[in-house]
């Protein structure tokens, strides 16, 4: 038997809060809490603005990946549970957060922070998630005025590009790059089914394609099977990227491509968009609150 | 709000499409949950709190094959569900 298996789908966690503000001088501080099937993000929003997050693998508990998530930003932050006035919960297992006082579908919640983090232009939203992929369209607000999902089957997600990275032997940040170190663009591999596609990216390997190419093979299998998706509902200028297949370059180039239409880059980590968007939901529901005690007072 | 629920596999594009804006304050008195013999939709509040018809969850990945009876096939000229929702808000993709 050999040692221990190195994991090279795993990907990186990443706790982050902003050096320059505290929380402590914020009047309304909310959190959002995004349960996804592959990864879960917790962050905090101070007065409407992104403080910090927390983005970490989801376990196999919901309720307990949920703490975890907020846990870890609570921790590098100082704060402690009892000073978030609101938390709202998103993703697969938001009626699963233990501590939530409101559930919202991600579907609302990726195109509330894309608004935030791609700025109020965005139009189209592309959320590549860990199991499933979106199709969203919203106004000015990041109010939601069309969307498609597609959870069926797991092709087109990242839970896809985790077993190719195993298969191939490449750590997944990785992938991205080595996709276009390649003498010429290979055809996309014919199946973006998870399971059929590892048994051709091997058929692929024996007959000598070398590993780049047919990482390429399917990052373009993945690149055309989610702007099939985005086709249906049509896209919008801006255009942007959510979801962790966001930080694989091999993919969003190639949608880019598909597209001809180049999609908004941010500062801010793409994984984050659910939870973020959840947080503002969040913070809007607290002044709705207060502006309704207001009146009745 | 365009709510689209379904799916795309290897043998197509299975989407029934409710145009939410159509739905609120619906004219045809919700007839759609009479009318789908399979009893696929259901009133929900969606996330701003406005009451609308959708597609149960259970029903979201079998669409091609629950509403087999109701395609021409089945006998039917049109779609009950449809021609229930007088103010148009329900479309298939199929």
């Amino acid at each position: 038997m050999s040692a221990e298996k190195k994991e090279y789908w795993r990907w990186e966690e990443s706790c982050w809060i902003d050096p320059d503000r505290n929380w402590r001088d914020a009047r309304i501080v909310t959190a959002g809490i995004d349960v996804g099937s592959v990864s879960s993000q917790a962050v905090i929003v101070c007065d409407g603005e992104l403080y910090g997050f927390n983005s970490m693998r989801t376990g196999n508990n919901s309720p307990d990946s949920a703490t975890n998530a907020l846990k870890g930003v609570l921790d590098k932050s100082g704060m402690k549970q009892a000073d978030i006035h609101f938390v709202v919960g998103t993703g697969y297992g938001r009626v699963n957060v233990p501590f939530a006082n409101k559930a919202i579908t991600e579907i609302a919640c990726h195109a509330r922070g894309a608004n935030y983090m791609g700025g109020n232009t965005v139009r189209t939203i592309l959320d590549m998630g860990g199991q499933d992929c979106k199709a969203i369209h919203c106004d000015e607000k990041g109010k939601v005025t069309n969307f498609l999902m597609n959870d069926k089957c797991a092709a087109g997600t990242g839970r896809g590009m985790e077993v190719i990275s195993d298969l191939m032997q490449i750590p997944i940040a990785e992938l991205g790059m080595r996709s276009f170190d390649v003498d010429e663009e290979p055809a996309a591999v014919s199946s973006v089914c998870v399971v059929f596609a590892k048994s051709e990216a091997l058929g692929l390997l024996k007959a000598g394609w070398t590993k780049n190419k047919v990482i390429a093979a399917y990052c373009q299998a993945m690149a055309e099977r989610v702007v099939s998706l985005l086709e249906r509902i049509g896209v919008e200028k801006e255009f942007f990227i959510t979801g962790g297949i966001a930080k694989n370059p091999g993919v969003v180039k190639r949608i880019e491509r598909l597209l001809k239409i180049e999609a908004v880059k941010t500062k801010y980590d793409s994984q984050i968009a659910g939870a973020l968007g959840a947080g503002l939901f969040g913070y809007t529901l607290v002044m709705k609150q207060g502006a309704a005690a207001k009146q009745a007072a | 709000m365009i709510a689209n629920y379904g799916y795309k596999d290897g043998s197509g594009e299975y989407y029934i499409a409710i145009d939410t804006d159509k739905c609120i304050d619906c004219a045809a008195g919700r007839a759609c949950l009479t009318a789908c013999p399979k009893g696929m939709f259901e009133i929900i509040t969606d996330d701003y709190d406005d009451e609308v018809a959708a597609i149960k969850q259970a029903n979201r990945r079998t669409v091609a094959y629950d509403c087999t009876d109701c395609k021409p096939a089945g006998g039917h000229a049109s779609l009950p569900c449809t021609s229930a929702c007088t103010p148009g808000a329900i479309k298939h993709s199929w």
